[in-house]
C-alpha cells in the first residue's frame, strides 16, 4: 500500500493526512515537509488517521510532536481505529514526563583539571597500597617453604619466560647485528677494527641486553598478565577466589612476580649470547675478524662484572614488570574496555619504569667505579 | 502467517549433537516459547534462528528467508526487522544507555537528533527506566537495568519480530511482571511475534501462546499450554508440577 503524508493549507485550516503504513523510516521527510509550512496565521489542525493501516512508536511520537507543538491551538485528531489509538496514548502516556534539558551537567575546565589530578592521585594511593599489599602477603607467605606455590610458579616460568625465548633470542640477535654493523663502518674509518670486541661487549652486556629483554617481557608477558588478571576480575574469578578464601596475591600475583623474578637473568644471558653472535658475524664479514679472534679479545678486555652488571639488573626489571602487569589487571572495572585500556598502560608504564630503573643502576654503578 | 519455520533442524558441536531433528513453525502476532532443562539448546536455536550460528542440517525460514543461504542484503534487512535481546543485556561498554538505544537510529535512519532523543527516552520509558538514567554507562547500572536496556535497544527500530533470551530472569519480581505486561502490550499494538527463551513460570503462563519444549534433542511438545499435562516427559511433569 502506498504511504502518503500530504498537506493541506488554507488560511486557517491545517490538514495533515498520513495513509498506508508508515513507519520510522518516512518520517524524516514527513519533518521537513511540515517544517516548510507556514503555521502562523492557522488556528485549526486536523490530523487525519483514517487511512492509515499500520504506525510505528517513531511515527507516534512524531505525531505527539505534532499535538504538542499546536497545543495553544485546536488540534483534531480523526482516527477510527482502537489499535493506533492505544499506540498513541502509550506514546503520550511515556512522553509527559519528557524534559529536554535533563542532560548532565558538562564540567567546567577547572573541574576537568582538579578530577585529572585527583584521579592520578588516587591511581598513586592504588598503585602504593598494591605494594603494601604484595609486601604483606609476601611476608604471610614466605614465611614457609611449604607456601610457596611451585605448580604455579613452574606454569608461570613457562608461559612468560620460556615461551617467550625465541622472541627474545630473536630480537637481541638482530640488535647485536645492527649495532655491530652501524659501528663497524665507523670503525673502519679510523682502522680501530679489534675494537668492535671491546664495544660490543660492553654496550651489550651492561645495557642493551637487559633493557632489550626487558622491553619484549614488558610487551609480551606483561600485558598478558593485565589481561588475563583483568578478565578474571570481570568474570568475577577474583571474588570467587576471595570468598572461598584462596588470597588471589598467593594464587595469582606472587608466582608470576616470582617466575618472572627468577627466569630474567636467564632470558638475559641467552640475550647477551645472541647479540654477540650478531655481532661476530658482523665482525668477520665486514671486519674480517674471524671468530676465534673475536673470542680472544673478547676474553681480554671484556671484564666479567660487565656481565654481572646487566645481570643483576634482571630480577629488578623482572618485579617491575610483572607487579605493573598485576597491578593494571587489578584495576580494571567491570566493561571491556577497560581491559584494553589497562594492558595498553601495563605496556607503557612497564617499559618506563624499567628505563628509569635501568637510569638509576647506570649512575649507582657509575658512582660506585663497576 | 508463517513468521520463522523450523524444519528438520539438526545441530551439533563436534560429535556431541543437540538437536536432532526439530519441527515447528511460529505465526504472525504470536507469543512463542523454547523451553526445556539446561543445556538441552534453548539459547543456541535462538543463536541459529538470528544467524550467529550455523545449523548442520535442515532448514531455517523467517520471513520466508533461508538463513542459512542468504544473500549478503536480504540478511542485513531481515535483521533491521527484528530485534534481539541477549540474556545479559549485551549493551556496548563504550558507549552511555541511550547512545546504544540512538545507534540503530543514527545507523539505519536519517532521523534528526531531537527526534532521536525523543525515541531514547519513549523507549526507556516503557521499559521502565527513568530519562536520567540515559547518560549511564552499562558499567555503571545494576543487571537488571542492563536488561532493561537491552530490551530498549532491541525495540528501536519498532521490529516486527522480537528474540528475547531470558527475559524475567534477574529482573526482580515486579520489574519481572511489568515486563509481561509490556510485551503483551506491544504485542497488541504493534503486532509484535516474540520468540523468547524462558524459564519463569508465572511468564509462560501470562504471555505464551504456544511453546516447544525439546527434551533430549528433539520437540518433547509443541502447541498450547493448555494440553501440556498429557506429556510424557520428565521435565514437563516436574516443571509443570505446580499448575497441572
Amino acid at each position: 500500500m502506498k504511504k502518503v503524508f500530504s498537506i493541506e493549507c488554507s488560511d486557517v485550516n491545517l490538514l495533515l493526512k498520513f495513509e498506508g503504513k508508515v513507519n520510522l523510516y518516512e518520517v524524516p521527510k514527513y519533518e521537513k515537509k511540515l517544517a516548510k509550512v507556514q503555521t502562523n496565521s492557522i488556528k485549526n489542525i486536523t490530523i487525519d488517521l483514517s487511512n492509515v493501516v499500520e504506525i510505528d512508536t517513531t511515527v507516534a511520537i512524531f505525531i505527539y510532536n505534532i499535538q504538542k507543538k499546536f497545543a495553544s491551538k485546536k488540534v483534531n485528531l480523526v482516527c477510527y481505529d482502537e489499535k493506533l489509538l492505544s499506540t498513541l496514548e502509550l506514546v503520550q502516556e511515556n512522553m509527559l514526563h519528557y524534559n529536554e534539558n535533563v542532560k548532565p551537567k558538562k564540567l567546567s575546565f577547572l573541574q576537568k583539571i582538579g578530577k585529572i589530578f585527583y584521579d592520578y592521585y588516587d591511581g598513586l594511593t592504588a598503585f602504593i597500597s598494591f605494594f603494601g599489599q604484595l609486601f604483606a602477603s609476601n611476608l604471610r607467605y614466605l614465611t614457609s617453604f611449604k607456601n610457596i606455590r611451585y605448580k604455579e610458579i613452574a606454569f608461570e616460568i613457562n608461559e612468560s619466560a620460556i615461551k617467550a625465548l625465541p622472541i627474545v633470542a630473536l630480537t637481541s640477535f638482530l640488535i647485536g647485528l645492527v649495532i655491530a654493523y652501524q659501528s663497524a663502518y665507523q670503525l673502519k674509518i679510523y682502522g680501530a677494527n679489534i675494537y668492535i670486541v671491546d664495544m660490543l661487549g660492553i654496550s651489550i652486556f651492561r645495557e642493551l641486553a637487559p633493557v632489550i629483554t626487558a622491553i619484549v617481557i614488558a610487551g609480551r608477558s606483561g600485558s598478558a598478565f593485565a589481561s588475563q588478571i583483568g578478565a578474571m576480575k570481570i568474570t568475577q574469578e577474583l571474588d570467587a577466589m576471595k570468598t572461598m578464601g584462596f588470597e588471589p596475591f598467593a594464587f595469582l600475583v606472587l608466582p608470576r612476580i616470582i617466575a618472572l623474578i627468577i627466569m630474567m637473568p636467564i632470558l638475559i644471558f641467552v640475550a647477551d649470547i645472541m647479540a654477540m653472535i650478531g655481532g661476530m658475524i658482523v665482525a668477520n664479514v665486514d671486519l674480517s675478524i674471524s671468530p676465534e679472534l673475536f673470542i680472544e679479545r673478547f676474553s681480554q678486555v671484556v671484564a666479567a662484572k660487565h656481565f654481572f652488571v646487566g645481570i643483576v639488573k634482571g630480577p629488578f626489571f623482572a618485579f617491575l614488570i610483572a607487579s605493573i602487569g598485576i597491578y593494571r589487571g587489578l584495576m580494571v572495572k567491570d566493561d571491556t574496555q577497560s581491559i584494553g585500556f589497562n594492558t595498553t598502560k601495563s605496556v607503557v608504564e612497564a617499559i618506563f619504569a624499567v628505563i628509569v630503573c635501568d637510569a638509576i643502576f647506570s649512575i649507582a654503578f657509575t658512582n660506585l667505579g663497576i | 502467517m508463517q513468521m520463522i519455520k523450523v524444519e528438520n533442524v539438526v545441530t551439533a558441536f563436534g560429535n556431541r549433537i543437540i538437536h536432532d531433528g526439530l519441527n515447528f513453525t511460529i505465526k504472525k502476532g504470536e507469543i512463542y516459547g523454547l523451553l526445556g532443562p539446561s543445556g538441552c539448546g534453548k539459547t543456541t536455536l535462538l543463536r541459529e534462528m538470528v544467524m550467529l550460528q550455523k545449523i548442520r542440517s535442515g532448514k531455517i525460514k523467517i520471513l520466508g528467508k533461508d538463513v542459512a543461504n542468504i544473500r549478503r542484503k536480504d540478511a542485513q534487512n531481515l535483521r533491521r526487522q527484528w530485534g534481539v535481546l541477549f540474556q545479559f543485556g549485551a549493551l556496548f561498554s563504550s558507549l552511555t544507555l541511550a547512545e546504544n538505544i540512538a545507534l540503530p537510529l543514527v545507523e539505519y535512519t536519517r532521523l534528526s537528533k531531537k527526534m532521536i532523543d525523543e525515541i531514547v527516552a519513549f523507549k526507556l520509558s516503557i521499559v521502565g527506566l527513568k530519562q536520567s538514567d540515559a547518560y549511564l554507562y552499562p558499567s555503571e547500572i545494576s543487571g537488571g537495568m542492563r536488561k532493561k536496556a537491552g530490551l530498549a535497544r532491541a525495540l528501536a527500530m519498532d521490529p516486527k519480530l522480537l528474540f528475547l533470551d531470558e527475559p524475567t530472569s534477574g529482573l526482580d519480581p515486579i520489574s519481572a511482571r511489568e515486563f509481561d505486561a509490556l510485551i503483551l502490550k506491544l504485542r497488541a499494538m504493534l503486532g509484535l511475534t516474540v520468540v523468547m527463551v524462558t524459564h519463569d513460570l508465572s511468564s509462560i503462563y501470562d504471555t505464551l501462546d504456544r511453546v516447544a519444549i525439546i527434551d533430549n534433542k528433539k520437540i518433547a511438545y509443541e502447541g498450547t499450554l493448555d494440553d501440556i499435562a498429557s506429556v510424557k516427559s520428565e521435565f514437563v511433569q516436574t516443571f509443570f508440577r505446580e499448575k497441572l
